[in-house]
This record gives C-alpha cells, sequence and structure tokens, in this order.
C-alpha cells in the first residue's frame, strides 16, 4: 500500500525480467543545436519486454484527457503490435521530451495528439523497423521478405514475438528514415479504443501526487497570506507544536508550514498558528469597485488587436446600432485532486513527486531554489509525474507556485515533505481564470448584417510578468485575452473592425483555464451575434450560417448540430433553444442547448454538439473530452463566481464555491465530423466555450431576458 | 483502537477527532480513498460502513467502533466488481480521482435500489462531484451495473 513510484518501477523492471530493454535518455536532442534529429530516439518513448509488454512513456501527463491512451494508440499503429499488451508511463523529465510545438515540456493547449501525430508514429514506425531487421537478421533473410503483425514479426511459416526481438533490435541501427501508413491502412486509428488508465483508476490503485507515501516521508500544511497583497510580518509556532504529531513549524517564502506525521495533524497544527500579516497595500481588491472600473475602461478603446476600415464612419453610418456589455468573474480551476507536491532533497539534488502540467519549469525552478542553473537543474532535479486528478490548467503554473513551495518547505524542514492544499487553500490560492468586461458596439446594414464591430476587451493578461510574455503578447496586447475574436469569422466580411484590449493590473494571480480566452470570448462574441440575429428579426441559425458562407466547416458543424438537436422542430412545450459555434485549438464545435426554467432556476435538459477536430483519432475520447467540457464550462456557466473583499477571496469550498454535480448534467449528445484532409485539432478544450453562449441564447429564447453576466441569473 | 477493515482488523493509534479519511490514507496506506474537499461536500472520500455510504472526512474514527469499513481496495482485488465491470465497459473515468468514490456510492446505491431510475441515480450521486463531467458516462454505468448484477455478475 506504501510503494513509492520509485519501489513500483523497480517492481515492473524486475517482473518483467531481465530482457527489458534498457531505457535511456539521449541528453543530446536539443543540446547538439537547432537541427532537431529526423527521428525521435525509439528507446526514450518505447520498452519491449522479453514478455512481449509494449509500454510507452508519454511526454505528455495524464489529467483525465486520455493520452495515457491516445498516445500509445499512435505508436501502436505503426508498431503493429498487440493492442493488449500496450501500456503506459509518464516519461521523466528530460529535454527529449520536450512538446514539439512549444519547445518545453509541457500538457496544454489542447496540443497533445497533433503535436505528437508524427513523433509517436514514427516511434512506432522505428522500433518496427528495427525488430523487422533483428528478424531477418536471424533468419538469414532479407528484411524486405518479412512483414509484422499482431506483435510478431512474420517469414513464411517462422514468426518472433517482438518480446523475443526486443533485445537484439535494439543493438541496431535506427533506420534514418520511415514511412508512415496511409490513412486507409489505419487498423486503431479513427476505431473507439477504452482507455488504459481504467483498470488501476477503478481499483483504487492508481496513483496520484496526493497518494505518493513512503517511510519518513511528512506531510505539511501551509498557511498562505489570507488576501492577495499581503505579506507575513511575524508568527508564533508555540501552540501549533503543542499539537500531537506536528514535528517542525517552517516559514516559506511569504508563509509559514507545519511539518507533521500525517495530514490530520499538519492541519491541525496550521490551524492553530498565530500569526500576524501585514494587509494589501491600498486595501486590496474589492470586486464591485475593481468590476466599476473595468466598465469604465471599457468605454474607450486599449491597445488595438485588430483593426481594419473606418470604425468611426462604420458605426455612423449604419443603420442600426447595437450597444452591449457582457461580464464574466474570476474562477478557480477547482481540480478535483487537491494541489500536492513531494519532496525529497539530498545534498543538492532533489526528487519531486507531483502531478504536473509543466515539468520543465518546474524543473528549472525547483533547480534555482537548490542554487543551480537550468541546465544543471535537469541532472539535479528528478521529476516523477503521477496521475493528476484534474489539471484544467492549474497544474501548469509559469512560476510552478506549487512546486516550488514544497521545495523550500523540505529544505527548511531537512526532512521528505509531502505539501497538500485543502480545498479551502486551493480556492484561496490563486491562479485564476481572471474576469472579463467586454463592451461591443455593432453597426448593422440594412438587412442587418455587421458592417461595423467595435470591441473592447477589459481583463487581465495572464502572460504579463511570465516568461511566456515574450511569446504571447505583442504591443500590449496578450493573445490569449482576445483569441477567438480577433480571428472570428462572424468579422471577415466585416467592412470595419476595431477589436482593442485594456489589461490592468491588479494583484490578483491569474492563469489559464479550460480554453483560456474562448470561456469569455466566445460568450460575447456568440452572444452578439444572437443579438444581431434577433435584432434582424432572422432566425438565429439562419443569420449564422448566412454570414458563415465562405466557412464551410463552420457552417457544417453549425448544420449538424442544429440538424441533431431538431432545430427546424419547435421544443417541447416551456423549453427554447439557443445556439452557438466556436473555433478554438484548431477544432470547431457547434452546440444546441435545450434549456427550460424551473422554480426561478435555468435548467439544461439537453446539448447537441458537432464537433469538427480534423483527423479522429479515438471516437470515444473525443465523446469524452466533449462531454467533459459541457460539464466544465456549464459550472461557470450556471454557477462559478469568486468575488474580493479587501483582497480576501470570499469563496472557500464546495458550499459556496459550487460546480456542476448529477442532477445539474444534461443529456449530450456528440457528432464527430469526420475532417476530411483538415489539420488535426485539440479536443481537451474547445467544446468548454460555446455552451455559455448557447445556454444565455437558449435563456433569451425562452425568457426574452438577454443576460450578459456570468454566472446567469435570471431577473 | 481496532478498525474493521476490508475484512482485516487493524490496530490504529488515532486521536479520536481525527477524520476516518486521514486514518484509512496516512495511518493505514489504503490511498484509493480520497480527499477532496474535507466537509462532505464532494463525496470523493466515500467509504461504506456496515454498508452504508459515509463521508469519511467528516466521520471521526472514535464513532466507528466495531462497524465494518469497507473502501475500495476490499471492493474486488482486480476490478471484478459489477460496478467496476461496468465503469470499464463504459469508459467512465477521465482523471480518476472522483471515481472510487463515485463506484462506493453506486455499490451502496444498488444495494438497497437493485434498479435505479434516472432521478434515483440523481438523488444517490450527486452528492459526488466530478470536475471532468464524467456524469454522463456515470449515469449510463449505474444502469449497466444493475443489469449485471441482475444478471448473477457477482
Ligand atoms: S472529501 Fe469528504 S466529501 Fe469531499
Ligand atoms: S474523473 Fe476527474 S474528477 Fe471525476
Amino acid at each position: 500500500m506504501t510503494l513509492t513510484r520509485r519501489d513500483l518501477l523497480r517492481t515492473t523492471a524486475t517482473s518483467t525480467a531481465g530482457l527489458v530493454v534498457a531505457f535511456h535518455v539521449p541528453r543530446v536532442a536539443r543540446a547538439a543545436g537547432p537541427a532537431a534529429p529526423p527521428l525521435p530516439p525509439a528507446n526514450a518513448f518505447l520498452r519491449i519486454g522479453a514478455d512481449d509488454s509494449v509500454t510507452v512513456l508519454l511526454a505528455h501527463s495524464e489529467m483525465g484527457q486520455g493520452s495515457w491512451t491516445g498516445l500509445a494508440m499512435l505508436v501502436a499503429e505503426e508498431l503493429d503490435c498487440d493492442w493488449s499488451k500496450v501500456r503506459c508511463e509518464h516519461a521523466p523529465a528530460a529535454p527529449v521530451y520536450a512538446h514539439p510545438a512549444f519547445g518545453v515540456q509541457m500538457t496544454g493547449g489542447s496540443s497533445a495528439t497533433w503535436s505528437e501525430f508524427d513523433r509517436y508514429r514514427q516511434v512506432g514506425a522505428t522500433a518496427k523497423d528495427m525488430l523487422i531487421r533483428a528478424a531477418a537478421a536471424r533468419w538469414k533473410v532479407s528484411p524486405a521478405a518479412c512483414r509484422a503483425a499482431g506483435g510478431k514479426v512474420i517469414h513464411g511459416k517462422d514468426e518472433l514475438s517482438y518480446g523475443k526481438l526486443a533485445e537484439a533490435a535494439m543493438k541496431l541501427a535506427p533506420p534514418k528514415t520511415v514511412s508512415l501508413k496511409e490513412p486507409k491502412d489505419w487498423k486503431l486509428i479513427g476505431t473507439k479504443v477504452r482507455r488504459l488508465d481504467t483498470p488501476e483508476k477503478i481499483t483504487g490503485k492508481a496513483k496520484f501526487g496526493m497518494d505518493v507515501q513512503f517511510p519518513d516521508l511528512r506531510t505539511a500544511v501551509v498557511a498562505r497570506p489570507p488576501a492577495f497583497g499581503a505579506k507575513l510580518a511575524k508568527f508564533d509556532a508555540t501552540a501549533a507544536l503543542k499539537v500531537p504529531g506536528v514535528e517542525k513549524v517552517v516559514p516559506t517564502a511569504n508563509g509559514v508550514a507545519v511539518v507533521a506525521k500525517h495530514f490530520w495533524a499538519a492541519k491541525l497544527g496550521r490551524d492553530a498558528l498565530k500569526i500576524d500579516w501585514t494587509p494589501p497595500e491600498g486595501g486590496g481588491v474589492d470586486t464591485p469597485k475593481q468590476m466599476a472600473e473595468f466598465h469604465d475602461k471599457a468605454k474607450a478603446p486599449g491597445a488595438i488587436a485588430k483593426t481594419k476600415g473606418d470604425i468611426d464612419a462604420g458605426l455612423t453610418g449604419a443603420k442600426t446600432k447595437l450597444v452591449a456589455e457582457y461580464e464574466v468573474p474570476y474562477l478557480a480551476h477547482a481540480p478535483m485532486e487537491p494541489l500536492n507536491c513531494t519532496v525529497k532533497i539530498d545534498g543538492d539534488r532533489a526528487e519531486i513527486w507531483t502531478g504536473t502540467q509543466f515539468q520543465s519549469i518546474d524543473q528549472m525552478v525547483a533547480g534555482a531554489i537548490l542554487g543551480h542553473s537550468p541546465d544543471k537543474a535537469r541532472d539535479k532535479v528528478t521529476i516523477h509525474t503521477m496521475f493528476l486528478g484534474g489539471g484544467f490548467g492549474r497544474r501548469a503554473t509559469p512560476t510552478s507556485d506549487f512546486v516550488s513551495e514544497a521545495v523550500i518547505v523540505a529544505k527548511a524542514a531537512g526532512v521528505p515533505v509531502k505539501v497538500v492544499w485543502t480545498r479551502e487553500d486551493d480556492i484561496h490560492g490563486g491562479y485564476y481564470r481572471p474576469a472579463y468586461v467586454h463592451r461591443i458596439q455593432a453597426g448593422l446594414d440594412d438587412k442587418g448584417r455587421p458592417v461595423a464591430w467595435d470591441h473592447v476587451v477589459v481583463g487581465q493578461s495572464i502572460v504579463a510578468g511570465t516568461p511566456f510574455e515574450g511569446m504571447l503578447a505583442q504591443h500590449g496586447v496578450d493573445s490569449t485575452s482576445v483569441e477567438g475574436l480577433v480571428e472570428s469569422p462572424y468579422l471577415e466580411s466585416t467592412g470595419a473592425v476595431r477589436v482593442s484590449l485594456h489589461s490592468p493590473k491588479p494583484p490578483i494571480p491569474v492563469l489559464w483555464w479550460r480554453s483560456v480566452g474562448n470561456t469569455h470570448t466566445a460568450f460575447a462574441m456568440e452572444g452578439m451575434i444572437d443579438e444581431a440575429a434577433h435584432a434582424a428579426g432572422a432566425d438565429p441559425l439562419a443569420y449564422r450560417l448566412a454570414l458563415l458562407k465562405e466557412k464551410p466547416r463552420h457552417a457544417a458543424a453549425l448544420a449538424l448540430a442544429a440538424d441533431k438537436a431538431g432545430w427546424s422542430s419547435p421544443p417541447p412545450p416551456g423549453r427554447a433553444r439557443g445556439i452557438a459555434v466556436h473555433e478554438s485549438f484548431r477544432s470547431i464545435v457547434a452546440e444546441v442547448a435545450e434549456v427550460s426554467v424551473e422554480n426561478g432556476r435555468i435548467r439544461v435538459h439537453s446539448v447537441t454538439c458537432a464537433v469538427d477536430c480534423g483527423t479522429a483519432i479515438n471516437p470515444l475520447a473525443i465523446e469524452a473530452q466533449v462531454q467533459g467540457s459541457v460539464a466544465f464550462g456549464l459550472s461557470a456557466v450556471l454557477y462559478g463566481k469568486l468575488t474580493f473583499a479587501g483582497g480576501r477571496v470570499q469563496q472557500s469550498n464546495f458550499h459556496d464555491y459550487p460546480v456542476v454535480r448529477m442532477w445539474d448534467m444534461p443529456k449530450i449528445d456528440v457528432h464527430i465530423i469526420q475532417g476530411k484532409g483538415a489539420p488535426m485539432g485539440g479536443i481537451g478544450e474547445p467544446a468548454t466555450a460555446p455552451i455559455a453562449p448557447a445556454v444565455a441564447n437558449a435563456v433569451f429564447a425562452l425568457t426574452k431576458q438577454r443576460l450578459r453576466t456570468l454566472p446567469l441569473k435570471l431577473a | 483502537m481496532k478498525l474493521d477493515i476490508n475484512g482485516t482488523v487493524r490496530e490504529v493509534e488515532a486521536p479520536p477527532e481525527m477524520p476516518l479519511l486521514w486514518v484509512i490514507r496516512d495511518l493505514l496506506g489504503f490511498t484509493g480513498t480520497k480527499f477532496g474537499c474535507g466537509m462532505a461536500q464532494c463525496g470523493a472520500c466515500t467509504v461504506h460502513l456496515d454498508g452504508q455510504p459515509v463521508r469519511s472526512c467528516v466521520t471521526p474514527v472514535s464513532t466507528v467502533g466495531t462497524r465494518k469499513v469497507r473502501t475500495i481496495e476490499g471492493l474486488s482485488p482486480d476490478g471484478s466488481h459489477p460496478v467496476q465491470r461496468a465503469w470499464a465497459e463504459a469508459d467512465v473515468v477521465q482523471c480518476g480521482y472522483c471515481q472510487s468514490g463515485q463506484i462506493m456510492t453506486t455499490v451502496a446505491l444498488l444495494e438497497q435500489n437493485p434498479s435505479p431510475s434516472d432521478t434515483d441515480i440523481d438523488a444517490a450521486l450527486s452528492g459526488n462531484i466530478c470536475r471532468c463531467g464524467t456524469y454522463v458516462r456515470i449515469r449510463e454505468a449505474v444502469h449497466l451495473a444493475a443489469r449485471l448484477s441482475h444478471g448473477g455478475g457477482k
């Protein structure tokens, strides 16, 4: 029960006997220079055991999205192995596992499948080539006379299983190039494949960061500032140290950690600390005041994100002008597994066990605390990625907040420590989806079509001050704050467009949150388009289709969702439907929500989704991600809201920061459009964004109340 | 004190008010039962006491007495319980963190109500949060588990 991950690895290694192909991480991939090797080193990504087991090492963390299965499918497709023998492991932190598109080892941006599509298939093809050559050598025949299928190399009547060939194969020089299968020859890709991590996740055996245990490990609970901007002044640990089981109390960067034998003692000890905090300068953020300021700022244009035509003339010359303001609050990710991180320091080395989306950054930040350069950190800091009990962006912090804090605590305490956050710590701990206000002025022509569109966005930048600022922000415009707007398909034929952005800097840590900027841009954009449709007296679907004539993929998604939802026939009495379509992470999702109002509350009965994510690898996984994204988005539609008073978050746990539960859950139908030659898109996030406008538009259709603030509240 | 857990009586030394959850996890090493909220809001910590589902995060260990504690580890050694089989068949899990609690709640539900309706499922399972939003498939899996149990699949 108390196996550590290291023990587990050791056991695995010994139980699959001596012929396990040694796994080593080539350290040269990046250090050698900008020219990437033509093929990924197969031995870093794949292990074939004497027992025919095929172990795929994942450069992406499994946090529910299904990479544990999807990436393995890519390898297995080309390897032609026996799927029942395939298993996965998280890769260690090393340069060879850097994200093919983003350059650091990380999981996010709904990118695992499309970014790894070539690399993981090449790994499979490379290994298969080597296995065939090994068999051919043994039989003294030409490799061309051999073929591979079902985990065996076959030549006439002879066959050898991969397990029997693995050792010889890995001694061969890898091929310089491999050819990948034509889509028509795929056996696994495109089929419904069940998850590989199910057996351990239904038996309680799966090890999350929270589950790391080893004999001398202690648990720490940390007192952090009660308000953003507050500073630790002084603390008295006398009472905390009297709690049975508490062993040490140590300061952190801006807090106090109580180290104890187990969580419960650490928690009681933390609660018994007497701490003086210096209140935030200027009193801290107050939500009503802050939102009033945001609405105020929205009255004037900010930094220009997109401009075309003469916006003033366009608005003046328009037949009708609509003006509306949309608003969304701060949100916590609240992953089901509260944050935690285990650190063991040995001299100048650190070993870290955690569920993280950001291995490279964590490694660097942890190394820096121990005095290492980023290069040295790669040698000195080992990261064991555990299963993530949800991520949604929270486990990808550019500051590595929960990892760096644990390193500081372990260092100060002088013992291995698992820092565990309570749910309250999580809700109070920052790194929120920022609040935003959108002010839109839309000028319509005599047919009700937009001819001028002035769109001002106000909200914190999630990349300001982070290492990602250079990559994602230009000329004062954080591209993530306006994504989904500047490239809106609705504005392509609009003559005059201006999208501008104000990025105020209140002292609140903010971060990407499943589907990032699209969480608010889709709500504002698709809400306003719906308003325009109604102003034009048009059917919301027909109005959109007319504007999207040049956008066949958007139009097809809309049409399919509408068709499957029965758009052309009236909804049951007391219900209404709303529609929205949004492109994000290279995928297009259209959703139709059917709603009613029961006892003054909005009830969503069904959501019909049409998804175009290009080539569909695993329809079962796509369906799951769409269902999950809709549920995640629906929590923000119906409930999610954090407010501040004096810089303090006023919510603390699921009783006052409610999320969608079984009784809220609509029926969700997912229809996948097999993109014909369309480039592959992401699927972990894109279905999150359209749900807010789909529901709000349905509520309007039902009640004539245009709700422009999330969470939706009927008047 | 003594704790009858998954069919074995274990001796533990714990303060009486310590929640059963932390005794199970930190003192006995059964990590399948999860911590999600600590205040009976999320159901991640659901275990059975004499077959009744309880929130172990708010159950002081001293109140357990001689009642039999069953955790996810006590359900089956290999995932062969009908509810687990249904979960696998319906491909329910995502991150998986809530699923021990979902499964333990479902097992208790089916023991009391072998053929629950959607409304029964909503009532029984709305105490179990899933942030990954696996609810649609959970609902399918509960119905499937009911059928598997009827078929003498235990
Ligand atoms: S941890 Fe017990 S109900 Fe959430
Ligand atoms: S599967 Fe992730 S919280 Fe339920």
